[in-house]
């Protein structure tokens, strides 16, 4: 039973980080209709970035300041690289952002070198004891953060005139044009909103193991949570988030009584063969739309 | 028609394979050149060039998936370890430590590995008919990371990380094209042989292309709806690309290592994946030469970055330096695929189509 909570707890909090970076895709997404792929290398800027400034300005400090610039740098790329490709084909604009992601990604690595670079953050590997088992700490912070920062989210797009105005892009772009809204600045805004949750969820990764250069394919992970839960659905991004958290987890934990012929580690790989299985009985995620064509 | 090569009186005319007669020169030029060029340089450079060849197979291979039917597929990995694989295990010896069937013959791996690969490409297929553009990108993707996992974990037939396995050995009537032989050194063979198989198979798909298959395919890829309703069965021809696709992956897959003659599990990651859609990107989606052209560019690429340090004397060689040779290729990576898409989206074969429009009217504007 201890065992099974620990996993579950392991699982929510490495869930709530996927759930983090997929809100980032799913922000992007509605907007202007791309997945990001840049999204991994903004959330290893963000834990370096940390990393660095941590010893000066102390942890939560350089979690705020980190957020804000890789922020900024998101807007930035959004403006200089992806502005000149609106209207081009979703698919053109996924690769750029793929050339972005590396660019991006080998400028941070000469700042990582060969070391792991410690973000200095207080919770380290200490555990508490939550119902009689002893679980890590710093997954109860992951789980807190990302509900508030899911709740904030929810009220920023539900009552705040900015959120309404990218709903309204998100629902159709024309039609907001016309009623005032600048489209430029909602895609702008909306990278701005990804690179911030991305940063935050590098920090998280970081976290207990450190930074190194393989940091990023975690955020990959994020990628079977958006097709979980729909690429259309801010909801679905969250509970897909989980999803593939807790499975991973569950995996890695009982996988070697029940199906050792899989392979150790299947477990990081479970999330992939998850994907499949939900797409094959429901195309566009579990809370995806159903896109209705027309000639 | 004589004395008015250009005037075509047919649509076969018009579709013919090199239908103007500037391009059977220039072509018959080229392959020339390219039978003529292992005779003229350094044995380590045809390594690279054919290389280069096989590559372009591969790159071939995801352009009709991608640039002819309009699939985006991430998946060319998978495919390609499939074939290197099923290559590998068939030809290699019975008693080594991994698995080996000793069937050395090079068109019976060539073509098994292809066969093995076009199965698993109609495995993935149904998972194509039923999602479009990024959701079945973000899938294909999924199964690279799936099929790396397997891979990683067999290693009976792979060897494991790190430590991986020969790769097939080309014998050809009973000729072993990778050891020195009479008249020729191995470098040479294999640049020879790879440079045939890529001519055979280029002229395939391009046969593939301008025929009734190659226009369903352009019409699934530019309006799959409107496709469907003039009569397109849209299941079949999307299963047909990815068979066809996969095949190239599996033959390109099973040729990639025989130059350096080892395959590591690791080798197949996304990012291999993402560098046959740069050489596809580069060279121009949609067109046979641009592939060919994407794919030996982007396997230069290195060589070329390797000589920067004698020319930006910044950059350095080894991996010390503040700006090392090794980030430069990454970053060009990402530069190149980001510019040609913004200023040249037609790649490399768009760049040669306006040089070769320019000179055509010269002296004249138009």
């Amino acid at each position: 039973m201890d065992e099974l909570l620990q996993s579950l707890v392991r699982g929510l909090g490495t869930g709530s980080i996927y759930s983090l970076l997929a809100l980032g895709f799913v922000i992007i997404y509605k907007s202007t209709q791309v997945i990001s792929f840049a999204q991994p290398a903004f959330m290893l800027a963000g834990a370096v970035l940390v990393s660095y400034l941590a010893p000066a300005v102390s942890f939560f400090g350089a979690v705020a300041v980190a957020a804000v610039v890789i922020a900024v740098l998101a807007l930035g790329v959004e403006r200089t690289v992806l502005r000149p490709m609106v209207g081009k084909p979703v698919f053109v604009v996924a690769i750029i952002t793929i050339g972005v992601d590396v660019v991006v990604r080998v400028v941070t690595n000469a700042f990582i070198g060969l070391d792991v670079r410690q973000v200095g953050d207080p919770w380290g590997l200490t555990t508490v004891s939550l119902l009689g088992a002893e679980v890590q700490q710093r997954y109860l912070v992951m789980i807190g953060t990302t509900a508030a920062v899911t709740v904030a989210l929810f009220l920023f797009f539900r009552y705040s005139r900015i959120g309404l105005a990218m709903r309204a892009v998100a629902y159709d772009q024309e039609v907001a044009l016309a009623q005032g809204i600048s489209v430029g600045s909602v895609f702008a805004l909306s990278w701005a909103l990804a690179g911030g949750l991305a940063a935050l969820a590098g920090v998280f990764v970081a976290t207990g193991a450190g930074v190194d250069q393989q940091l990023w394919i975690v955020a990959l992970k994020a990628l079977p949570a958006i097709i979980l839960g729909g690429l259309e659905s801010l909801g679905g991004a969250v509970v897909g988030g989980l999803a593939v958290g807790v499975v991973e987890s569950l995996f890695g934990t009982y996988q070697n009584d029940f199906a050792p012929w899989l392979g150790p580690n299947f477990g990081l790989v479970a999330p992939y063969a998850l994907m499949l299985l939900v797409l094959l009985v429901r195309p566009y995620g579990l809370f995806g739309k159903k896109e209705v064509e027309r000639l | 028609m004589k004395g008015r090569p250009e005037l075509y009186t047919s649509y076969a005319q018009d579709m013919a394979f090199l239908n103007t007669r500037p391009k059977r020169a220039w072509m018959g030029a080229l392959v020339v050149f390219a039978l003529l060029v292992p005779f003229l340089i350094a044995d380590d450079l045809l390594q690279l060039l054919a290389t280069g060849f096989v590559a372009a197979i591969g790159a071939i291979g995801l352009n009709i998936v991608t640039g002819y039917a309009g699939q985006v597929s991430l998946g060319h990995a998978f495919f390609l370890a499939i074939g290197a694989y099923t290559g590998a295990a068939l030809s290699g010896s019975e008693t080594g430590r991994v698995i080996g069937f000793g069937i050395t013959s090079l068109p019976v791996w060539l073509l098994a590995s292809g066969l093995v690969a076009a199965f698993f490409g109609v495995l993935v297929a149904p998972v194509a008919v039923r999602l479009r553009g990024l959701y079945l990108a973000i899938v294909t993707l999924g199964l690279v990371f799936l099929g790396e996992h397997v891979f990683r974990e067999w290693t009976s037939l792979t060897g494991g990380p790190g430590v991986g396995r020969p790769a097939a050995v080309p014998e050809l009537f009973g000729v072993r094209l990778d050891r020195d032989s009479a008249f020729f050194t191995a470098a040479q063979q294999l640049y020879l042989v790879m440079f045939v198989l890529l001519v055979i198979f280029g002229v395939l798909a391009r046969n593939l292309v301008r025929s009734r298959v190659g226009r369903a395919f352009a019409a699934v890829r530019d309006r799959d709806l409107a496709a469907s309703v003039i009569g397109v069965d849209l299941t079949r021809y999307k299963v047909l690309a990815f068979a066809v696709s996969s095949f190239y992956a599996g033959v390109a897959g099973s040729l990639l290592f025989v130059v350096n003659g080892f395959v590591d599990p690791g080798s197949f990651t996304l990012l291999l994946s993402v560098q046959y859609i740069a050489m596809v990107l580069i060279g121009g989606a949609g067109t046979i030469s641009g592939a060919v052209m994407g794919a030996l560019f982007i396997t230069l690429l290195p060589r070329i970055t390797r000589e920067l340090p004698a020319v930006l004397p910044f950059v350095s060689g080894d991996a010390t330096g503040a700006v090392t040779v090794f980030q430069v290729e990454a970053v060009l990576y990402g530069v190149l695929i980001i510019m040609f898409l913004i200023v040249e989206p037609r790649g490399l074969f768009g760049i040669w189509v306006r040089v070769r429009n320019y000179w055509r009217t010269w002296p004249f504007s138009y």
